[in-house]
């Protein structure tokens, strides 16, 4: 049996907003009765361009109805741009989480949401949808590249499971395993190359504090994170000039690769964040705190 | 939850109070081992002994041929598997798109270790096609098992007939039975059949304990390599408890099965005529005049199975469903799709399995209850104009 959370079976035993307007703004209409899962929302604006009503019906599961139902409460009240930026994870979070099988469900929302707009602005503004749909990957369910790389980039996600999991894209026959594999190989490869690009422009001359305080954002921001993964942890002692005095705590000051973390992590990353001629040091604790 | 009104016996069933009082003891003061040489664990072999006897005389088999493991899912990988090593030379093994996961993830996976597998389709109502079966026996097929009864759906398979095909290509039969035994007569002595599983939880007996018949002469490698028990055809010290429980739930099976055929069925019919009038667009999945007493599968349209066993377990109601929602999968159950039945009556297929413990109030109660579960439903349908 699910693990639904309380917020989930509410909405479900009490959907809110279930309905067709007839004379909409915006009609958006995903899934199938094949696929399992089915949803169509409709909108309609006021005078200021703000959702005034909007109602939908849902063919699917517990989550499927809860995910449109409190998907129609979020939205209403707000203008297109507003609701255009809705994610499925804003939705997922609304309802208190839900369980990995079924994020489906939330992007399903998302994705009618996001027909209903395309739908207003073709309609009345005479415009294509704002985006291509993209090539098909999954055949089974009818799910493209673009939308495959949408929830990865999302939702952060690693692996074909849960892109399964996600948008239900390989959950049939498996055909397309390989070709999610590499779309997640690009999304997070783009992740990566755009986090590079984000790293600081070294400043040519540095007081004291702002070395200081350079030296300390680096280690929080490149280093910690990476040390913590493996159990371990980073302190901070003193700067004196030229010479960074740090301290290894958790598994890495056990760890026997401590003397290469020091030399190939700490010092080679505060080297290309703050200033080359930067020499790290260890504070090794005196041997009588150790046996305390 | 005041009140439960149990009816998803096909999952699992309610260990009977008279099955309960016959291995108690052996929980408690009679903690011997039956292989040991005192009295006290001898006690123990003399009742395991009349268990095995009692499941003998349920199948209409000899005592000797009961095999005692710990699941139907043991029994049929020891009937696939260690047949395929008996017959070394023989590399295929033929069955059917319907089996229960037991034996399909078996022999799907023999696949990927280079076995040959054939499986066998059905027509729409789940009948199987025999000419095909014929058609897939050859002299490379070491075995071929084909359930007796579908836990889905409750179609029964012409059993005796299939045995006595497959027996005359001279090749080994087995049956999955763990949905019939209990259900309908059997009887082995005048059966073909070679070797046949049972799991003791599906007929009023503990989870945790099975049988798997193997007839006399049967050529069958050991699965569970271990201790002499079980004439040394599966190691392990027995589950006493346990054998004990089946022993009496078969005993009161055979004493229940005209029950299960009159009372149960009635019951079971009762439910169908009145979902049928209560409910528009919905269909009964399975071949209705071979079917389980006990099961009743409907499909509702353009509604999802899971929201209707949520709604349903809001009034205490168990049922389970084929929808892909309820397990997790992305597709329906894969029975109802080898029968054809299109994915949108598959999506809303609900399956009620009864047993001796149900009423006719409790058939009544979920028969008034469901119309306005599927009406509910249907007003969020976006497949249903309002």
């Amino acid at each position: 049996m699910w693990d639904y959370t309380q917020n989930v079976m509410d909405h479900f035993m009490n959907p809110r907003n279930v309905g067709f307007i007839e004379d909409a703004d915006g009609v958006g209409e995903v899934g199938s009765l094949a696929c399992g899962d089915a949803l169509t929302l409709t909108f309609r604006l006021d005078g200021q361009g703000r959702i005034a009503d909007v109602k939908f019906k849902t063919f699917g599961c517990a989550s499927a109805v809860a995910s449109s139902s409190v998907l129609t409460e979020m939205v209403r009240g707000m203008t297109l741009e507003e609701a255009a930026k809705i994610t499925n994870q804003d939705i997922v979070s609304r309802l208190g989480g839900l369980p990995d099988q079924k994020m489906h469900c939330s992007v399903m929302g998302q994705e009618a949401l996001e027909a209903a707009i395309n739908d207003y602005y073709k309609r009345k503004k005479g415009m294509a949808p704002t985006q291509p749909r993209g090539n098909i990957v999954c055949t089974c369910f009818g799910v493209t590249d673009l939308e495959i790389k949408k929830v990865v980039h999302e939702n952060d996600l690693t692996t074909v499971e849960e892109v399964t999991n996600y948008c239900k894209a390989g959950g049939g026959c498996g055909g397309c395993h390989g070709r999610i594999a590499e779309l997640i190989e690009e999304v997070q490869g783009e992740k990566v190359r755009t986090e590079a690009e984000k790293k600081p422009i070294r400043p040519v001359r540095l007081t004291n504090i702002q070395k200081i305080q350079l030296v300390q954002q680096t280690i929080n921001e490149q280093i910690r994170p990476a040390l913590r993964a493996d159990g371990g942890d980073i302190e901070l002692i003193d700067v004196e000039g030229n010479t960074v005095l740090v301290a290894l705590r958790g598994m890495c000051a056990q760890c026997r690769l401590a003397e290469f973390t020091m030399k190939d992590v700490v010092q080679a990353r505060l080297r290309e964040f703050v200033s080359d001629d930067l020499i790290v040091e260890e504070q090794k604790d005196t041997p009588g705190a150790s046996e305390a | 939850m005041d009140s439960v009104i149990y009816m998803d016996n096909n999952a699992t069933t309610r260990v009977a109070d008279e099955v309960v009082q016959e291995m108690l003891p052996y929980l408690t003061e009679k903690y011997g081992n039956p292989s040991s040489m005192h009295t006290f664990g001898g006690q123990v072999g003399k009742k395991i002994a009349e268990a095995r006897q009692r499941v003998a005389t349920l199948l209409g088999c000899h005592p000797e041929e009961i095999l005692f493991t710990s699941c139907g899912t043991e029994s049929d990988n020891t009937a696939i598997k260690g047949t395929l090593a008996s017959y070394p030379n023989k590399r295929k093994v033929v069955t059917t798109r319907v089996e229960h996961p037991a034996v399909l993830t078996t022999c799907r996976d023999l696949e990927r270790h280079g076995y040959s597998i054939s499986e066998i389709g059905v027509d729409r109502a789940g009948r199987l096609d025999l000419d095909e079966l014929g058609f897939r026996l050859d002299d490379n097929t070491a075995i071929a098992s084909v359930m007796w009864a579908n836990n889905e759906t409750g179609t029964i398979f012409p059993i005796d007939q299939i045995a006595e095909i497959v027996k005359g290509r001279g090749i080994v039969f087995h049956t999955d039975a763990v949905q019939a035994v209990g259900k309908i007569p059997l009887n082995l002595r005048e059966s073909h059949i070679d070797l046949l599983s049972l799991a003791g939880h599906k007929l009023h007996a503990p989870k945790g304990v099975g049988v798997l018949y193997v007839r006399k002469g049967t050529r069958l490698s050991t699965f569970m390599h271990g201790g002499h028990q079980e004439g040394g055809k599966r190691g392990g010290t027995e589950n006493v408890p346990g054998i004990i429980a089946l022993g009496k739930a078969c005993e009161l099976a055979q004493q229940h099965l005209e029950e299960e055929n009159t009372r149960v069925r009635a019951l079971r019919d009762r439910l169908q005529k009145k979902i049928l009038a209560g409910c528009p667009d919905c269909m009964i999945n399975g071949d209705t005049r071979d079917r389980l007493p006990n099961t009743l599968n409907v499909s509702f349209e353009y509604i999802e199975g899971e929201a209707i066993l949520l709604m349903l377990n809001k009034f205490g109601i168990c049922a389970s469903s084929g929808s892909a929602c309820t397990s997790g999968a992305l597709e329906p159950s894969h029975v109802l799709r080898a029968m054809g039945v299109p994915f949108t009556a598959a999506h809303g297929s609900i399956r009620f399995s009864l047993s001796r413990y149900n009423t006719q109030e409790e058939v009544d109660f979920v028969a008034d209850k469901l119309p306005g579960v599927v009406h509910r439903l249907r007003e969020l349908s976006p497949f249903v104009a309002t």
